[in-house]
């Protein structure tokens, strides 16, 4: 057939199915029906083939290839209900997920919590420790914050509640910024992740063991208790997510390093994603809950433990059912 | 890149400068959109402060995943550019891809002025930066319809040969090129082919018309 008879048989069709592309691009409902649209793609490639076969100007072929690649996207498109998978995660995809990585989550901790604890304990026992750490005005500004006389004359109590929103909105931005760069600089051969970790680990338990040795433990762990279930083990999944891409880099196994990262990287983004979630729930938190000095300190202390305990069960239990959502 | 129907589709990876571009771009309208924010919401007091937090928060972060996933791959700037996001295999980037490459640029961004980035897509074969390297995706060109060329009147014309398919498209291509060459150049390609074609130098463009005419068959 020559191209021309070719073009002037087909050139309906053409036209039809780059009019239900631009369509389905636009995201309205298609004018042809959606079950044509297998057939009619097939039928582009075909004639994509056949013009290169019988070697049709390369403008026809360029044309029928731009329809077939459009097609292509449309057709091979990763979409499934968001909210659906969405709700899979969080019922169970999320902990098992977390499970099925426990040694970077494992290592993540240890250095996190360790560096956390070990700093504490330092400067319990050396006080003067903790200005080695941080600069002399950023812990004047803590004891501030934690000052058990600033917080009976009800500091925290006069802040109306849209100063709890602005908190709110300043925890998310900070909490969920150091979040990422905590995963995002796992890229770096682990060497950001770790650097992270243990700097925030390193900062926490230097002014959890200043703000104890001078006495100010009840408003300090009061307040940190509640959110700190979700905030620590979202840094700490966030640091773990981020190990493995560096582990990936620096001992990728069998894979090449390339397919060895994508493969760290889908498998981390998930742990981040569920850290996104955690930080919310956490700023809200911390927010809303933790800066209330209505309740009593103990109130606090068993509800944080509970909270706890509610973290400790989901990733502990949750998604082991046969049954689970997927 | 060969799809499962067993055709090869062509992807046309984008480089530095254009990308470039449309990151400044996008940049210079996420700035406006914050500088907007923070006069308009600061009117609102404390309130207005914290749902500015929020909306810097997902200004600064999610800017580029929302418009990748839902507006097929292009953020503002790389649609001006004609520019586009995909997977590897050429289809559209999901969500867990594009947050992927869109966190990691706080890495390419490293240690100043997107140094990694850059460095990372000069040194690769389709310009990934590192983003691009753990997500598996690509930028490419967005394809243009193109204006089909008319041919130039001239009889239909048999072939003094048999051709080949590649000889077939470039006869065809010197037709449908010949607006955009002047009359000096057309003259000089057409002349390669007299001797073999059988005719005269001045000739041999009228019978390149001629049989391309007759391959394409009749208007």
């Amino acid at each position: 057939m020559k191209q021309a008879a070719f073009e002037r048989r087909y050139q309906p069709a053409w036209l039809a199915f780059a009019a239900q592309l631009d369509a389905l691009e636009r995201g309205k409902p298609p004018p042809m029906q959606a079950d044509a649209f297998p057939a009619a793609y097939r039928q582009i490639c075909q004639q994509l083939a056949l013009s290169e076969a019988r070697g049709y100007s390369s403008h026809l072929i360029e044309q029928l290839q731009q329809l077939a690649l459009r097609g292509h996207q449309q057709f091979y498109r990763h979409r499934s209900p968001l909210l659906g998978r969405l709700l899979g995660f969080v019922l169970g995809g999320f902990a098992r997920s977390v499970r099925a990585q426990w040694r970077y989550v494992l290592a993540a901790s240890l250095l996190f919590y360790g560096s956390l604890i070990s700093m504490g304990m330092l400067v319990h026992a050396f006080p003067e420790l903790v200005y080695s750490l941080l600069p002399a005005d950023q812990v004047a500004q803590m004891e501030r914050m934690y000052d058990p006389d600033a917080s009976r004359l009800g500091r925290f109590a006069e802040r109306g509640s849209g100063d709890d929103w602005l908190m709110f909105g300043y925890y998310v931005m900070n909490n969920i910024g150091i979040a990422f760069q905590t995963f995002a600089s796992g890229l770096l051969f682990g060497l950001g992740s770790l650097f992270f970790l243990l700097f925030n680990g390193l900062t926490i338990g230097a002014v959890a063991g200043h703000l104890t040795e001078i006495g100010y433990h009840q408003p300090f762990w009061s307040f940190v208790i509640g959110h700190g279930a979700f905030e620590l083990t979202a840094i700490t999944l966030a640091g773990a997510a981020g190990l493995r891409l560096g582990s990936a880099l620096v001992a990728p196994g069998r894979l090449t390093r390339g397919a060895a990262l994508r493969q760290a990287a889908a498998l981390g983004i998930r742990l981040v994603c569920g850290a996104i979630g955690l930080l919310l729930i956490a700023a809200f938190v911390e927010a809303y809950w933790s800066s209330m000095t209505v309740v009593s300190p103990t109130t606090k202390y068993v509800v944080g433990a509970l909270l706890w305990l509610l973290v400790a069960s989901y990733f502990a239990f949750a998604g082991r059912s046969r049954h689970a959502a997927d | 890149m060969e799809t499962p129907e067993g055709i090869d589709l062509l992807l046309r990876p984008a480089g530095l400068v254009p990308r470039a571009l449309a990151f400044t771009l996008d940049l210079v309208i996420r700035a406006a959109i914050l500088l907007a924010l923070f006069i308009g919401l600061g009117l609102l007091g404390t309130f207005g402060m914290g749902l500015a937090a929020l909306l810097l928060f997902l200004v600064q972060w999610w800017y580029m995943v929302l418009f990748e996933v839902l507006n097929q791959g292009r953020t503002p700037g790389k649609q001006w550019l004609g520019l586009r996001v995909v997977h590897d295999d050429g289809t559209p980037v999901g969500w867990t891809s594009s947050l992927t490459r869109n966190l990691l640029r706080f890495v390419d961004m490293l240690p100043f002025g997107y140094f990694l980035g850059a460095l990372s897509c000069l040194g690769h074969p389709v310009f990934k930066r590192l983003g691009d390297l753990a997500a598996g995706t690509l930028v490419i060109y967005q394809e243009k319809p193109q204006a089909r060329p008319e041919l130039p009147p001239a009889e239909a014309q048999q072939p003094p040969f048999s051709l080949t398919l590649d000889d077939q498209r470039a006869l065809i291509g010197f037709a449908e090129r010949q607006s955009s060459l002047s009359a000096e150049r057309r003259l000089e390609l057409a002349a390669i082919l007299a001797e073999p074609l059988r005719t005269t130098r001045e000739e041999a463009e009228t019978r390149i018309h001629g049989i391309a005419r007759g391959l394409l068959g009749p208007q």
